[in-house]
């Protein structure tokens, strides 16, 4: 029995295996290419995960075992009970503490090296210039709402003159059996935006059917959040994280079934429905973090050919029937309200009246609207229709543009036009 | 290390047609961007169209996500009244449908006493590619044509199916703020 090779410390060979994968070309891997400034890079790149739930434990644990150093997560949820069965980084003493810094302190545990700052907020508490320090972003969300703000924010941010304002979106997604895994390149490839249509809205059972002839206890307990408290508002505002608003609806939904015979109506499961929770099945998780991981460190180490560009850029996966993989290209939409209209830059004279502006849209030769309707976040300037706005903001075209409605150099304004029904303009603001 | 900024070059000259990029110079306070909901909010609105039974009010004209849609329907059983709906959209749209309820009590198969809706497209029927004057036409529709057999307000419902005439007559006593079945209702009648 010879012993194996022995190491200093067991670090070095933890990455061994890695390494030969990252600083070797292999088949596909596309020239040039230098596997020696690959890893170095790798170790300097701050790359940032959003969410620490499902997904996000299993992105945190693969991106460190896979040689990122520098890691950021951001999660505002504290650890629940009903986490444990897959959030495996979380144990029952960490129950109320914040997911985001237990992951984090976990994994800096295990993995040597790794640097994992956690943030304990809402995505939307960043500005741009926070995501502007990384270089990659992955997400494991459960919110469509969350995704298309991100989305949003990442598009946005890209300077054409500046390369490194392009942050790669890796994004993850499971429900059940089924999960996503898709590269987005922001203003290169098709965004979140354009693939909104990927995401059925949730299925919602018609209203009448909760009101009349309930079927399933699901049916009970959605009569009782939609109905029932509308009618009695035991109080002001539904909050889903209250324990006492949830047993009024389970109490409810317990009638409603009672009264039509049906059984299954439980706590957890009003739960569940009122909250939209899909069954989250551990491996589905693993499969897709899995998936993305590998996409991270093929974009940081250009180490093989990875999902995104210059063809597909969309991964599905379905183990609902046995198992069916389809990777394909998602095309961009012209018409995108997110990437399909950058904010083309718009000189105007801050003394101009809102009519001189509207009137220029019509000789622009980039627009020639006839009929433009013009916002800007927060504030409606004109609108041509419907007939009760149009008055409303009629007095707004005598109004100068800087002192008469407070618009400022630099500020983005959407303009629409009826006769453009597909697409829609995004200006941005330059005072002369 | 990314080879995007590359590709990005590629693809930008395969475009170069494109006029006036954005951009400028990084820097200044922050300005708010334009979010999607409200660019495709503002593109719906444009699109409605009311005809001479339909107009719109909005409470704050600074907030289109937030507004009401008057009714007065020109025929069928409803012909005369005058019915309101308050519309709130969520950031989430296109993704998810507007929020609609009647802000009177009226008496009709397939709307509630609290002014709930059943509107296929406001729930399972919804997609991102309707939009509002989708809703507003079949808003339009449930006065022209209630619905037996989807009924909210049950006993609506039954007296449409059971007698038709009798259920005109309901509705005229109902929208002068008569009662029906002892549940009073609202006077919507102009
Ligand atoms: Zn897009």
């Amino acid at each position: 029995m010879s012993p194996g090779p022995v190491y200093p410390s067991s670090e070095p060979a933890r990455w061994k295996y890695l390494d030969r994968i990252r600083t070797r070309p292999g088949p596909f891997t596309p020239q040039p290419f230098n596997g020696e400034t690959s890893a170095k890079y790798m170790d300097k790149m701050k790359i940032l995960v959003i969410g620490a739930g499902g997904l996000g434990c299993e992105l945190l644990k693969n991106l460190a075992l896979s040689g990122f150093k520098n890691i950021h997560v951001i999660d505002m949820d504290t650890i629940d009970i009903s986490n444990l069965n897959r959030q495996f980084l979380f144990r029952q003493s960490d129950v109320g503490k914040f997911k985001a810094e237990v992951a984090a302190a976990f994994v800096e545990k295990r993995v040597k090296g790794v640097k994992i700052t956690p943030h304990n907020c809402k995505i939307q508490d960043f500005d741009e210039d926070f995501y502007m320090q990384f270089q990659l972003v992955v997400c494991g969300l459960d919110s469509i709402e969350a995704r298309r703000w991100i989305n949003a924010t990442l598009v946005n941010m890209v300077d054409e003159e500046l390369d490194d304002t392009i942050k790669p979106l890796i994004d993850g997604g499971t429900e059940g059996f089924k999960g996503q895994a898709r590269v987005i390149l922001p203003n290169i490839t098709s965004c979140l935006e354009c693939q909104l249509d990927m995401h059925a809205p949730r299925a919602a059972v018609p209203l009448c059917t909760l009101a009349s002839i309930p079927r399933q206890p699901e049916h009970c307990i959605e009569w009782a959040h939609v109905i029932a408290w509308d009618k009695e508002k035991p109080f002001p505002q539904l909050d889903k994280d209250d324990p006492e608003h949830i047993t009024w609806l389970y109490q409810k939904a317990l009638l409603r079934a009672q009264e039509f015979n049906i059984s299954g109506v439980t706590y957890s499961l009003t739960q569940g429905v009122v909250k939209n929770i899909i069954p989250a099945i551990a491996a589905t998780n693993s499969v897709i973090a899995a998936a993305c991981c590998n996409e991270a460190l093929k974009i940081a180490t250009n180490c093989a050919p990875y999902l995104g560009y210059p063809e597909n850029n969309y991964m599905m996966y379905s183990g609902n029937d046995s198992i069916y993989t389809y990777t394909f290209k998602h095309e961009k939409k012209d018409d995108c309200p997110v990437c399909g209209v950058s904010a083309r830059e718009l000189t105007v004279d801050p003394k101009w009246t809102l009519q001189e502006l509207v009137d220029s849209f019509a000789t622009r030769p980039e627009a020639q609207l006839k009929k433009p309707s013009v916002r800007a976040e927060g504030k409606t300037l004109y609108m041509q229709s419907p007939p009760s706005l149009e008055a409303q903001t009629r007095p707004n075209l005598e109004k100068t543009l800087a002192e008469g409605l407070g618009l400022v150099d630099g500020q983005e304004i959407g303009v629409t036009d009826p006769a453009f029904a597909t697409v829609s303009f995004k200006f941005k603001l330059k005072f002369t | 290390m990314l080879k995007i900024w590359s590709m990005k070059k590629e693809q930008q000259k395969a475009e170069n047609s494109d006029g006036g990029a954005a951009g400028g110079a990084a820097g200044g306070p922050k300005k708010k961007k334009v979010t999607a909901a409200q660019l495709r909010v503002q593109k719906d609105l444009n699109e409605l169209s009311l005809g001479t039974t339909m107009r719109t009010d909005f409470p704050d004209p600074d907030n289109i996500l937030s507004f009401i849609l008057y009714i007065e329907p020109d025929e069928g059983m409803y012909k005369g009244g005058r019915f309101s709906f308050t519309f709130n959209i969520t950031p989430n749209f296109p993704h998810e449908p507007p929020k609609v309820q009647c802000r009177e009590k009226i008496y009709h198969p397939n709307i509630d006493l609290e002014g709930k809706v059943c509107l296929n497209i406001l729930r399972e029927d919804w997609k991102p590619v309707l939009n509002l004057n989708a809703v507003i036409v079949g808003l339009q529709f449930l006065f022209l044509e209630p619905n037996a057999s989807d009924p909210l307000n049950k006993e609506a419902a039954e007296d449409l199916r059971n007698n038709r005439e009798m259920f005109k007559r309901s509705v005229r006593s109902a929208m002068m703020g008569g009662s029906v079945r002892g549940e009073g209702f609202d006077r919507v009648a102009i």
